[in-house]
């Protein structure tokens, strides 16, 4: 039925001719947007949230309609054709599509119905999509009861049934662990084999660098358009690697992002990696013992950094408004003793130990349902543990009093705020019910107004507000009583790279000043920016130790220097492997 | 030339046979989904069975023994026997007295509903021929029950009168009502509060049910997943109406077999009309479900609309409970479309009088007109098109 | 310091509800319009009623009897037939909801001091409308009667009754329904907004949020328990006043009185509210959970008909039904001028609803936090 078009020439199979789409009155969520997608090829939609990605995909998919110029999909023009379109396509969207109350088969037959695969054809297909997606044992359980991970592969299988010409994926990414991420993407490059042609889009910068080509998007318009490498390749020589730092990294990165010269930088484990601006040629001259710089290989993400103008500086206005904590005793902040969390027969969490002291960030890592939540609610007193203890600052968050609360500053997934209210009236509350009033009271919300903007918003509803400002906003609420303990549940997950810097421009400045931290997250890279790391899989913890301890640990010789993903990959396959064996 | 036509037939022939299969998945899902989601459970058999049993039990409009205060001021064998009158009456519970002013914190507390005053004089006066009036005071509060007090007190005194009478040989002409009730010679509010409910229940599954359903496909992302495929936006429609058309009739002969059975109200009309009437109703009441559903989706909204577009009206203005002439005139205007007021009676009248056609098919007729436009305006608003 | 928590938490629960010009909305426009509504609507009065007539009699007190019925007010169309087929056909299909046929002897037998039945057939499906038409049609009867003795010169009718009724003279309905429908009203919303109050935070995760703060489980519950007590006693303030300017009912007895009871009727609707919350993890469950409260409290409370036409066996189900005892109140002070000990005897079963509803919720609270 395809014949293959991976030869250059080929039609296009999707071609965007100055597409315009808002949505109200606000500023266009697409903005004179052309491009093509072709067949073969993995096309990644990349932007933050709020670019524009899931409607650019609703308009190929012919569910919404363009305000102003056109789109052609296989051939069909999105407005008149939108029939034939979703005769030839296939369609994930965020939340997946499924039917939570149907099993996994019988959400397959449903969309083999829908889709028109006859029935002759069904073993077949069924048989090799459950093969391919591995829930050949899952048949006949609720599509409810799966994993992310698990949803996301079904959502996929459900698409693919009467195979597609042209995959539209919208996030597939989102809320899933590294490993189904890659499983998921060795799926959908053997289909671009055999001709199919694959959006994909994404706020994972390292899933746009996979790309056989992006479409990258900011704010409605179109920033670039062609293959990664192209971008990549305009930072060749300005990336660098700052090794031996002696003393406190995070300080060292503050004071360097301030320089001229220098337009980003991360913390990577122990070292430091630096991106020069392109007039600065060179390599950053950097003082004290023992520094070691070396130029290293440009990623996406430094080209995207570089395409929007730079990273935030390195000084947090936040944390200087901070008293520094006296750097009292040695004792933990924070203690996780035997852990240990069961839900009926079922064992979330098993026999949790770590203790972290004053000024460090601790990083909860894992796949989906592996219990990191779990081990996050019990800490911070949400849930009960079935045994052992957990404490902070000394207290016991269960039992002990609202005086041990106020210590803690808790921001969550999804940034829960309340959506109601607007942005000063979320700081109000949150000021009052940690206790502040009066003048101390208008002085610190004043003090946030002013640190993170809010001015022009600050009469906006929360619900409305871009998340990158809701991020902003949940961190404020959160820190504003002067936390010396601070609970992130995933703070950054789909928020865009400018904004995810700055937020750790934050948290670096606040644990200088010896604010503890204890954050779970799905990225990587913010795993770097972590002292110490709990691998936590199948409710325990396989891993315990810095980012760079955790990557030696699988060094091997064809990968000398493996990635935080490689190193959490490799960990938890270990630990399966482990487990098969005993 | 005709090898052509053939290819066109065959195709077409294809094409049905792919617009039903994807029918009949949609139906089945839609059942799936059904028998396991507790709130549809909820909603189609367990409240139906609480609403029956309130209107069979509960809710009920027959006084049969309203307490009142009898006041006889002098006790005279004409007093005591008119008093006896009363005291033997099915409707009423005596508690007897000599004092009015005995009775009257009773009536401001709601203990009674009325007092009977026999005046001292009666007796004197009945003999001579010229008789005091007796005083009837009811608790104004509640009217209805306040009417009832007054009616049935004037019935007891007229019958005593006429025994008296009759007995003195006294030669009253004598105009005598005779009362017929047709239908429910009990006079047994359930009997027509129940068949009136069973309306009020397809009502609940018909447009609750199905605005919140498809609310929450919208909510949850599975509906955009439908659309990218190749049903059509008739199909969708159909694969929704269809299972809840066949809840809405288990759920109303659940109804049905509960008010026969346990209630013993009355089935006097055929099945095939009480099931021609019922899925006449349903129409309307799922296209309100649908449109609603398809205009707001927000399971909040579409829930507060179903019951206040839905349940409530079919309630209160469809001549269930409270009768429509008495209403005023701009009420009785609204009353028009609210398809529950053409179904009641129709549902009155095929479990108390029996199969009356003519009155079906014009409440029927009005009905599928409800339906169709409720549909047209649902399919309109159910275009594959998001935003 | 717990004061300075408590009050934040109040505050952003009546910005959340009362914000959204929406939601303003949802808490004021339907209230108000039920009110208008459903004041009118929901009546038990019988009028405009058509009645059919065969009259078979060519005498006068045939005749006469027509008069009389074509002129009663309660009647909107009195029909005429000659047909007897026809009584059939207008109460089949009601067209009428009663007949009455008048036999040709009726004058003669009257003339003669000999029984003269008339009968009245009456459409049994509505059987509540019916007999109230039946009463109004043996009153007119019955005058006849009493008049045709009086022009036979005859004795006149020995006995009459006097009906007097008190605290609504001319047994207006809607002296009857507005005080419920205060009551009622304010049941709807207080419950509505309280059961949705923890649902929804509990679905958008700001529920955590709560709970990690320095808030304390009973501050949490004060805190979702003012806020809605607040718009009920608005919506009772707002429905007194339309009550006694709008509609014009009476209102004799202390408003002290009736916001004092109000305030533990809200109690008691707020503590069920909380504990429908408590107990629902979605917002949809809590809607449902509402509703399966709400219908049951509204049919058996005696709003629409007397609690002691319920079998015995039911009628304690109404015990636990805090509508019962505030209706009783709202009614007793707006017609009957209520005394303080009658308000108090119905108030404390309110007050201990609210107390056992709203620890029970906070039992729930905590138990659901594990």
């Amino acid at each position: 039925m395809m014949s293959s078009t991976r030869e250059s020439g080929a039609a296009p199979y999707v071609t965007l001719s100055r597409v315009t789409k808002s949505f109200g009155a606000s500023s266009p969520a697409l903005d004179d947007v052309s491009g093509i997608i072709r067949g073969g090829e993995i096309t990644g939609l990349i932007g933050p949230d709020g670019a524009g990605k899931t409607t650019l995909i609703r308009l190929m998919t012919g569910l919404l309609v363009p305000d102003e110029g056109s789109l052609s999909v296989l051939g069909f023009d999105s407005r008149s054709e939108a029939a034939r379109i979703h005769d030839a396509i296939g369609y994930m969207p965020q939340r997946f599509g499924l039917y939570e109350d149907l099993s996994v088969q019988e959400n397959l037959n449903l969309y083999a119905d829908l889709r028109g695969l006859p029935l002759h054809e069904r073993s077949g297909v069924f048989e090799e999509l459950l093969r391919f997606t591995d829930l050949k044992n899952f048949t006949r359980r609720l599509a409810g009861k799966l994993s992310g991970g698990m949803k996301q592969k079904l959502g996929l299988a459900c698409a693919l049934l009467q195979k597609p010409r042209l995959l539209l994926l919208d996030e597939p990414g989102v809320g899933v662990d590294p490993i189904s991420r890659r499983e998921l993407w060795k799926m959908v490059e053997n289909l671009t084999a055999e001709g199919v042609g694959v959006v994909w889009s994404t706020a994972y910068l390292d899933e746009a660098e996979a790309c056989d080509r992006v479409l990258l998007l900011n704010q409605g318009k179109l920033l670039f358009s062609g293959p990664p490498s192209d971008l990549t390749e305009r930072m060749g020589g300005r990336v660098f690697k700052v090794t031996g730092i002696s003393g406190r990294r995070r300080e060292f990165l503050a004071k360097v992002l301030d320089r001229p010269g220098v337009i980003d930088g991360v913390i990577q484990g122990d070292a430091v990696r630096l991106v020069m601006r392109s007039d600065a040629k060179g390599e950053p001259l950097l003082e004290g013992a023992g520094v070691e710089v070396a130029p290293t290989q440009p990623r996406f993400e430094d080209a995207f950094v570089d395409l929007l103008g730079g990273g935030p500086g390195g000084t947090s206005q936040l944390a200087e408004a901070v008293k520094a904590l006296p750097a009292q005793d040695a004792a933990p902040v924070i203690e996780a003793r035997g852990l240990t969390k069961r839900f009926g027969d079922f064992t979330a969490a098993q026999d949790i130990t770590f203790s972290i002291p004053r000024g460090q960030i601790f990083g909860l890592l894992g796949p989906n349902g592996a219990g990191k939540s779990t081990t996050f609610k019990m800490l911070c007193g949400l849930l009960k543990p079935t045994a052992g203890q957990g404490r902070v600052a000394g207290f016991d968050l269960r039992r002990d009093t609202a005086e041990a609360r106020n210590r803690l500053g808790y921001m969550a997934q999804k940034f829960s705020l309340y959506g109601d209210l607007t942005v000063g009236q979320n700081l109000e509350f949150f000021a009052g019910v940690y206790g502040l009033r009066g003048k101390g009271k208008s002085q610190r919300i004043a003090l946030m107004n002013d640190i993170f903007d809010f001015g022009p918003h600050a009469k906006m509803s929360a619900k409305d507000l871009p998340l990158g400002l809701k991020q902003r906003l949940a961190l404020a609420c959160a820190v504003m009583h002067e936390p010396e303990v601070l609970f992130l549940d995933e703070p950054t997950s789909g928020v865009d790279p400018i904004s995810r810097r700055e937020f750790w421009t934050h948290i670096n400045g606040l644990v200088e000043k010896g604010v503890t931290v204890l954050v779970t997250t799905h990225f990587m890279e913010e795993a770097e920016y972590c002292d110490r790391i709990s691998l936590i899989y199948r409710g325990q913890s396989i891993a315990l130790g810095s980012p760079d301890e955790l990557k030696v640990r699988v060094a091997s010789a064809e990968n000398p220097d493996p990635t935080m993903e490689d190193a959490f990959i490799a960990l938890v396959e270990q630990s399966q492997a482990e487990a098969v064996a005993a | 030339m005709s090898n052509a036509g053939q290819s066109v037939s065959l195709g077409a022939a294809r094409n049905r046979q792919l617009r039903t299969r994807r029918f009949l998945a949609l139906v089945r899902k839609e059942t799936f989904q059904i028998l396991r989601d507790p709130s549809s459970i909820l909603i189609a058999f367990v409240l139906p069975l609480i609403l029956l049993f309130l209107f069979g039990y509960g809710v009920s409009l027959d006084a049969t023994r309203t307490r009142i205060g009898l006041v006889v001021e002098s006790a005279t064998p004409v007093t005591q026997d008119l008093a006896a009158s009363f005291q033997g009456s099915r409707y009423f519970r005596v508690i007897n007295g000599h004092d009015r002013r005995e009775f009257e914190e009773d009536l401001i507390r709601g203990r009674i509903r009325g007092i009977v005053v026999i005046p001292a004089n009666f007796a004197g006066d009945f003999a001579s021929g010229n008789a005091a009036p007796i005083q009837v005071l009811v608790d104004g509060s509640d009217p209805n029950t306040a009417n009832f007090v007054q009616n049935y007190a004037q019935g007891v005194v007229a019958n005593w009168a006429r025994m008296r009478s009759a007995e003195v040989g006294s030669r009253l002409p004598v105009i005598k009502p005779e009362q017929r009730f047709w239908f429910n010679p009990e006079l047994a509010s359930r009997n027509f509060l129940v068949p009136g409910s069973v309306a009020i229940v397809m009502a609940l599954v018909g447009t609750l049910l199905t605005s919140l359903v498809v609310a929450r496909e919208w909510e949850r992302g599975t509906m955009e997943a439908m659309m990218a495929t190749p049903v059509t936006a008739a199909e969708l429609l159909a694969g929704k109406v269809l299972p809840y058309f066949v809840l809405g009739l288990i759920s109303m002969t659940l109804c049905v077999l509960v008010a026969v059975f346990l209630f013993g109200v009355p089935f006097r009309g055929s099945l095939f009309a009480l099931y021609t009437i019922s899925a006449a109703f349903l129409l309307p009441a799922l296209g309100q479900g649908l449109l609603i559903s398809a205009t707001t989706k927000n399971q909040f909204l579409a829930s507060q609309l179903a019951l206040m577009s839905g349940f409530l009206p079919a309630f209160l203005l469809s001549g269930f409970l409270f009768e429509i002439e008495s209403m005023p005139v701009v009420i009785q205007w609204i009353t028009m479309i609210v398809p529950a007021r053409y179904v009641i009676p129709s549902l009155q009248t095929v479990f108390l009088a029996g199969d009356i056609w003519p009155l079906f098919l014009r409440n029927i007729a009005i009905l599928l007109v409800m339906g169709t436009v409720l549909f047209v305006l649902a399919a309109r608003s159910t275009r594959k098109r998001i935003g | 310091m717990w004061w300075v928590r408590l009050r934040a938490l109040i505050l952003k629960e009546l910005l959340a509800v009362l914000r959204d010009p929406k939601g303003r909305f949802i808490l004021i426009g339907p209230p108000i319009i039920q009110l208008l509504v459903f004041s009118y609507a929901a009546t038990l009065e019988v009028k405009n009623v058509d009645i059919l007539i065969l009259n078979q009699d060519s005498g006068v007190a045939g005749y006469e009897l027509v008069q009389r019925i074509s002129g009663a007010p309660s009647f909107r169309h009195v029909l005429r037939t000659e047909d007897p087929a026809e009584i059939r056909d207008a109460i089949n299909m009601q067209r009428v909801m009663a007949a009455v046929r008048i036999d040709a002897t009726f004058s003669r037998d009257i003339a003669a001091g000999r029984p003269a039945p008339v009968q009245i057939i009456l459409d049994g499906r509505r059987s509540n409308a019916s007999q109230i038409v039946s009463g109004y049609l043996t009153q007119i009867i019955n005058g006849l009667a009493a008049d045709a003795a009086k022009a036979n010169g005859r004795l006149a009718a020995p006995v009459s009754v006097e009906p007097r009724n008190w605290f609504n003279p001319n047994l207006d309905f809607l002296w009857f329904m507005v005080p419920n429908l205060v009551a009622s009203i304010a049941l709807l919303i207080g419950l509505v907004v309280t059961a949705l109050s923890v649902a929804r935070e509990r679905e958008l995760g700001t529920f955590d949020q709560l709970m990690v703060s320095p808030l304390r489980p009973h501050e949490i519950l004060i805190g979702k328990l003012v806020p809605p007590m607040l718009i009920g006693m608005f919506h009772i303030t707002i429905f007194i006043l339309a009550a006694v300017f709008v509609f014009g009912i009476p209102l004799r007895g202390s408003v002290v009185l009736l916001y004092a009871s109000g305030f533990f009727f809200l109690a008691s609707v707020v503590g069920i509210g909380l504990f429908i919350s408590s107990l629902s993890m979605t917002q949809q469950q809590a809607i449902l959970g509402a509703f399966l409260f709400l219908v049951p409290a509204m049919l058996l409370s005696g709003f629409a008909t007397p609690i002691e036409n319920m079998p015995e066996w039911l009628q304690p189900i109404s015990y636990m039904d805090p509508l019962s005892y505030f209706l009783v109140i709202v009614k007793g002070v707006f017609l009957k001028d209520l005394g303080p000990w009658d308000v108090a005897l119905n108030t404390a079963p309110l007050a201990v609803i609210a107390i056992v509803t709203l620890s029970s919720a906070a039992w729930l609270f905590r138990r659901r936090m594990e």
